[in-house]
């Protein structure tokens, strides 16, 4: 932690492997879908990570293009945003807040107790590939903190007792 | 007869089980045959009593709190059909002194009713603000909200009743409502209360300035940290449009609004408006210069008002009960109410919407009952992660937003973070720092490369590397976040960073052991 900003992770594209057929498809779904609405890139790339669970770097050149916009837009706006992924994540999304009013709870010590515990950094996904620990800024339960998403699902006063409970037998 | 029993579906409350004691009312009832209408409602906003449950009788509503799966049988042999008397009990719900003695007018809904039901809310009052308004002339209507005093409850304060004349008179085909419902700060959860437990005030609160400036499309940037907001504001839309609150024809009037909700990607920055319309665009959610105002060209080039969720869900009861009532809440320059949001480390967490004017130390002792650990409270950050840390000795500061300046502070969104005497206020200080770094949308230079070196340079001078030399760097740099940064974010940062350095300076000069196992 000494001497710099934790550590944040670049996510440098993995070299774009070109999508499936299935994946090809179900991007294109998405694009249909939406891109008639002003603005159409988030909600378009929202629809592709819900569908996929993330944004296959080789959807990249097909959003683009369907779009109109050039593969640069669509790659800067990917990665301005924390929530969208461009590599595969576990089964389940556990965020953890590391925000202010967590932290008065002690969070900071589920944080460590969370990676311990599942053996990975933030936005890496344990070895049996069921969780990916992401960091969350704030998930609004701040008078019930340490907070926690599992899933969609939020948890208030979580503990490393709590914590171990909810991530059961994971590695 | 059914009994009437609600269980909060508000995130909080679902944090601390609310949806297993929901089912196990469900299943007890059929159990023993008794018919029970179930009411998911939002949350009354004392969260050491959610699970709240509360059980419609004669006599009011009376409330049982907090209220674990496993209380459920036994709060059926207590009666608790008819009010029964069960250790949970805490009588009528509106008798509660943490609700009873608050001033709610924007939140006087939440918790109450069915927020998904457009009968629920048009039996309480609901959509009255919009009927007087569409009898009005815009400019009339502007009139209304620039006399109750409503300035911008996102945290800046401009007062709501200029930006709306702004956009009001700005000719132009198109213009745009939008909402910035990208409650990023820690320690606020007002907005997701709103959403979650009456999206419907809302609505009308859009449809209002809709009407008042003549925009036809609303949006709400919903940050996609609050999937349950966003599920409860498309249900409602949808119920709207259903009965004809929204579309083409508003209420009769032959006058168009349509309503969408829009997801944000977890950046916070996007909770500054020039950045959240950047990102409406579908672009990087980076800042634009002002001028031009949004008002002016906000949302595709076009005029657009652009406020908070609490600042929308205020206007439909300035335009119900009038201009004078709202203003006749608060204190100087501060008119109506603010539900301050107690956060953190604090015993009795929740929402308290109070006239502004009301003291930090009523507010963390009366209603909060001091510290959730039960230690002393040593600072509380007021205002989100851009507001400076406040110690003890300034509690007695009113909470009103010329008042709360004088001592350093700043109201902002209401949102009050309780810190006990563990915090390690040298660490706040460099996660401010850190935070701003992570967030910092990388347009202008003293934000993007400040936020870095200012980590460093509090690491430095916590480990006592030429101290005296540290902390003068660590102010000049504070000084150029300041006064060379584009927007909040870069330009607040040294609050929490110097507020801790002036207030709580021993935290810098502890004698340090090497990261402790």
């Amino acid at each position: 932690m000494k001497g710099q900003v934790q550590e944040q992770p670049l996510r440098p594209m993995p070299a774009a492997r070109p999508l499936g057929a299935a994946e090809r498809a179900k991007v294109l779904e998405v694009i249909v879908r939406l891109r008639a609405l002003p603005g159409a890139l988030l909600p378009v790339l929202h629809g592709v990570q819900d569908a996929l669970g993330y944004v296959p770097p080789g959807a990249v050149t097909l959003i683009a293009s369907e779009l109109n916009l050039t593969r640069a837009e669509v790659h800067g706006v990917i990665t301005f945003y924390h929530y969208f992924r461009s590599s595969k994540p576990g089964k389940q999304i556990l965020q953890l807040c590391r925000a202010e009013a967590c932290q008065s709870l002690g969070s900071a010590a589920l944080e460590q107790h969370a990676k311990r515990r599942l053996g990975v950094d933030f936005h890496g996904t344990t070895a049996d590939g069921r969780y990916t620990l992401e960091p969350v800024y704030c998930l609004g339960n701040c008078a019930c903190g340490p907070s926690l998403m599992l899933d969609g699902e939020l948890h208030g006063r979580v503990d490393a007792e709590s914590f171990d409970e909810l991530v059961g037998g994971a590695s | 007869m059914s009994v009437r029993i609600y269980v909060p579906q508000d995130a909080t409350a679902l944090s601390l089980g609310a949806g297993a004691v929901a089912k196990a009312i469900a299943a007890e009832a059929e159990r023993r045959g008794v018919e029970i209408e179930l009411v998911r409602n939002g949350s009354r906003g004392v969260f050491s009593l959610e699970p709240l449950v509360e059980v419609e009788t004669a006599g009011g509503r009376i409330a049982y709190g907090p209220v674990k799966a496993r209380d459920v049988p036994g709060l059926f042999d207590a009666g608790f059909l008819d009010g029964g008397k069960h250790a949970l009990g805490h009588g009528l719900t509106a008798e509660i002194p943490y609700l009873k003695q608050q001033e709610r007018l924007t939140f006087a809904r939440v918790g109450i009713t069915d927020p998904v039901s457009l009968d629920d809310y048009l039996a309480h009052e609901g959509y009255r603000g919009l009927k007087n308004a569409l009898a009005l002339s815009g400019a009339e209507i502007v009139q209304a909200v620039t006399d109750s005093g409503l300035r911008g409850r996102g945290g800046a304060a401009f007062p709501a009743g200029i930006k709306w004349k702004t956009v009001h008179a700005t000719e132009s085909a198109q213009k745009y409502i939008v909402c910035n419902a990208d409650e990023g700060d820690s320690g606020t959860f007002s907005d997701r209360m709103i959403m979650e437990g009456d999206p419907f005030v809302l609505i009308e609160g859009m449809t209002i300035a809709g009407m008042a400036v003549g925009a036809t499309q609303g949006y709400i940037y919903l940050r996609c940290e609050y999937p349950h907001a966003h599920r409860t504001l498309n249900a409602a839309i949808a119920a709207a449009y259903e009965r004809k609150h929204l579309g083409t024809d508003v209420l009769g009037s032959g006058r168009r609004f349509d309503l969408e909700v829009r997801l944000g990607a977890g950046a916070y920055i996007c909770g500054e408006e020039t950045s959240l319309l950047e990102s409406l665009e579908g672009k990087r959610g980076q800042i634009r210069p002002k001028p031009p105002l949004p008002a002016i060209k906000g949302l595709f080039g076009q005029p657009t008002v652009i406020n908070n969720v609490i600042t929308f869900a205020s206007v439909p009861i300035v335009m119900d009960r009038g201009a004078a009532f709202y203003k006749n809440y608060g204190t100087g320059r501060s008119r109506g109410t603010l539900p301050f949001q107690l956060t953190g480390n604090i015993k009795y967490g929740g929402l308290v919407e109070k006239a502004f004017g009301v003291t930090l130390r009523e507010l963390l002792y009366d209603y909060g009952g001091g510290s959730y650990s039960g230690r002393p409270i040593r600072a509380v950050q007021v205002g989100g992660p851009l507001g400076p840390y406040i110690p003890a000795s300034q509690f007695d500061a009113p909470m009103d937003y010329e008042e709360f300046a004088k001592v350093g502070g700043m109201v902002g969104h209401g949102g009050i973070v309780v810190f006990d005497d563990t915090v390690d206020m040298a660490a706040q200080a460099r996660y401010a720092m850190e935070f701003c770094a992570i967030e910092s949308c990388g347009k202008c230079t003293p934000c993007r490369i400040g936020s870095t070196r200012g980590v460093e340079v509090i690491d430095r001078l916590v480990a006592g590397e030429q101290p005296v030399k540290q902390e003068a760097v660590l102010r000049d740099l504070c000084e150029t976040m300041i006064h060379g940064s584009l927007c909040a974010l870069g330009g607040l940062t040294p609050g929490p960073v110097l507020s801790a350095l002036n207030h709580f300076p021993e935290d810098f000069k502890k004698p340090r052991v090497v990261a402790a196992a």
